[in-house]
């Protein structure tokens, strides 16, 4: 079975049927499935089924193409608590930023990737903005 | 000014260690040339003609001797020991080793400085106006804002993999010496009716390809929505902006194509989730921004007897009577002015510095301003605080060093990108230009007599050189393999902020002295007065210029 990081560790995927945002708004047992954004689709649709998604994969055809970031930020802002897992070309380096706007899983191609890929969500000790993981901003947590 | 806390050490300490880790992998072979790229890019660093460029952030200008000291010290360690001052008030080293950056990063970091986000697509550093705090015609101070801006932009999250780089400026006073309305954002501090702060946001302003004007999106944004109000445009841009051609991909481009009703409609419903949320800005958060930026300890004294006493040097030395005149502006302590110091001296490339003449600004930034000191987008230096009766010895010193040009915001103080000599993206050479026009007119009564003038010199459209905002403005472009020049009359950065029109065909580099010549003496016939060039142009038009500069000979 394939392996990924989901919420700090390594564990191995038991990911329902993926289906792409039209398929998944057509479906009838949408609580069973997964849903794939891709760049330049929109989140409204979704927005009326937050409870409903089991997951949202956030996919990167490049990793240079930031609208994923935005996807997931906006899917916590309006209350999403399942798995946001980001696939592609997502590269290691940008693995804090994706878990402060609110990706919790990162599927790699290569799983060799893995164990080099849980260290670097720690490249951070201290943020300035509010995010995913710390609603508050330095600011206002400043002693 | 600011001063780092445990909390922004920490973040600093965590980026170089994460910047480390990444070049170490990539010149084992473990990251792609393609994925080091945007990585070396967020962290200022090209890969260039010659070698690579690094460019280090200066928060919206300001440094304190200390930094000064340490800049010296590294063009020399890690450089040829002279460094460069950037239109964005940043600083260049342009001789590093890619190797050795991280130790470079671990430096800088000692006293605060760092790399982040100089380059690449995402929000650069912010700038403002070179006077803020000492103007005298300043409303309110833009520093604590753009402080507040820069913690909320470093590292951001969300926004660091836009469709395009992204500029922010900030001012608060009535001449906008910020040139905020060629900036994807520009924030203005305004007052309204009742009197209270309030921010007019402007986008989509820029230079490059498309030169455009930036337009209000929100004339009076209260202050405390600042950070939520720039998230919501940020995030309209991230999911909107064009990715499919990096020369469509600025702001600007969206807000023409959306307009900016809608522009404005859409960040208003981003913005209706964000706002009053946890990012929402504390009146305690504005006053510890604010008591960072508070005045120094001003000597008292009779302003009147020093005045007098400085008069009376200017009358028996008039070498520096005309530094004064040209080179410094009033300060709105009494007794007090802001001193510019001029890296334009000719046959120096415009914003060059050496160690040593860094370690001289470092000793006078201390003994005479505070020990603190500005870079400017006009590519000068300023210290902000100099008391009156000791101007003339602080003069001495710069003039020892070669640093009392009394050419500020004459046709001489060119700006200038370092062009097609350092700068892999140019198309043409810019800096022998720059020497060959300085050089023509070195004569300091006709460029004082021609009056106030910004000659703009870009290598290319990436318009490093703010060329389109010169009153005149030279374009190198690449025609068959040739470098040729185009030139531009009417531009102005001001808060009347216009685009430069173009002349005509583009010139060889040989012609361009001879081309100015023509221009000038177009103007100096054309004026009415003491009219300054820009006001002549307006006035005129660009038909004029163009009959004397493309006559045939008899």
């Amino acid at each position: 079975m394939p392996r990924l990081i989901k919420d700090g560790v390594i564990v191995e995927d038991d990911s329902p049927e993926v289906l792409d945002l039209e398929q998944w708004l057509a479906c009838s047992d949408r609580t069973q499935r997964a849903v794939v954004l891709e760049p330049g689709e929109t989140l409204a649709p979704l927005i009326e089924h937050l409870d409903e998604i089991p997951l949202v994969m956030i996919n990167f055809p490049i990793f240079m193409d930031g609208r994923g970031f935005s996807y997931a930020r906006e899917l916590r802002e309006r209350g999403y608590r399942g798995e946001i897992r980001a696939v592609g070309h997502f590269i290691r380096d940008q693995l804090t930023y994706l878990a402060r706007c609110g990706v919790n899983a990162f599927e790699f191609d290569d799983e060799s990737e893995l164990e080099n890929a849980l260290d670097s969500l720690g490249d951070f000790s201290e943020y300035y903005q509010a995010s995913a993981d710390q609603p508050q901003p330095l600011f206002r947590r400043r002693a | 000014m600011y001063v780092y806390d445990e909390y922004d050490q920490k973040i600093l300490d965590d980026r170089v260690a994460q910047y480390r880790d990444q070049t170490e992998r990539f010149l084992v072979g473990k990251l792609s040339e393609e994925q080091f790229l945007p990585l070396r890019l967020q962290n200022g660093l090209y890969v260039q003609r010659l070698a690579p460029m690094l460019r280090v952030a200066v928060p919206y200008g300001l440094m304190n001797s200390t930094q000064l000291r340490k800049i010296a010290q590294l063009s020399r360690d890690y450089d040829k020991g002279y460094v460069h001052i950037s239109t964005r008030q940043n600083i260049q080293f342009n001789w590093p080793l890619l190797a050795e950056v991280p130790d470079i990063l671990a430096e800088l970091a000692t006293v605060g400085m760092h790399a982040i986000q100089t380059s690449g697509n995402c929000i650069r550093n912010t700038t403002t106006d070179q006077y803020a705090g000492v103007a005298t015609d300043e409303l309110e101070d833009p520093r604590p804002w753009c402080e507040i801006i820069r913690q909320w932009s470093t590292l951001h999250p969300e926004f660091a993999f836009l469709p395009r780089k992204f500029k922010i400026a900030v001012c608060g006073t009535d001449e906008d010496r910020a040139a905020i309305r060629a900036h994807d954002i520009g924030v203005e501090l305004v007052k309204n009716e009742a009197g209270e702060t309030r921010l007019k946001i402007l986008v989509g302003g820029g230079l490059g390809r498309t030169p455009v004007i930036g337009v209000a999106v929100c004339d009076f944004l209260e202050p405390k929505h600042l950070l939520t109000y720039l998230e919501a445009i940020l995030r309209v841009y991230n999911l909107h902006g064009r990715r499919d051609n990096k020369y469509k991909a600025r702001i600007k481009i969206l807000v023409k194509a959306m307009g900016i009703d809608d522009f404005r409609a859409a960040v208003e419903a981003e913005w209706a989730h964000l706002k009053d949320g946890p990012s929402t800005l504390t009146a305690e958060e504005i006053a510890r921004s604010k008591s960072f930026f508070t005045d120094p300890d001003y000597k008292e004294f009779d302003a009147a007897t020093a005045q007098a006493d400085l008069d009376e040097q200017c009358s028996r030395d008039l070498i520096f009577a005309n530094w004064v005149k040209r080179n410094t502006v009033g300060h709105r302590v009494p007794g007090y002015r802001i001193v510019n110091i001029s890296l334009k001296a000719t046959g120096y490339a415009p914003g060059d510095i050496t160690d040593q003449q860094l370690e001289l600004m470092a000793e006078l930034a201390d003994e005479y301003a505070f020990g603190e000191l500005r870079s400017t987008h006009q590519q000068n230096l300023v210290l902000a605080d100099v008391d009156i009766s000791r101007l003339y010895s602080l003069w001495q010193s710069l003039q020892s060093a070669g640093l009392a040009s009394p050419n500020i915001g004459y046709l001489t103080d060119v700006i200038c990108c370092p062009g097609g000599d350092y700068c892999s993206l140019a198309n043409a050479k810019s800096l022998p230009v720059a020497e060959a026009i300085q050089a023509r007119f070195d004569d300091l009564d006709y460029i004082y007599d021609l009056g106030p003038l910004d000659l703009n010199i870009s290598g290319c459209m990436n318009a490093c050189g703010h060329h389109h905002i010169g009153h005149i403005g030279i374009l190198g472009v690449d025609k068959k393999g040739q470098e040729f020049y185009q030139v531009s009359l009417g531009g102005s950065q001001a808060k009347d902020a216009s685009i430069g029109k173009i002349l005509g065909p583009s010139f060889k580099q040989e012609d361009m002295v001879a081309v100015m010549e023509k221009i000038l003496n177009t103007f100096v016939e054309l004026r009415q007065d003491e009219e300054p060039f820009l006001d002549t142009y307006r006035r005129v038009g660009i038909d004029p210029f163009k009959e004397r500069v493309y006559a045939k000979a008899d």
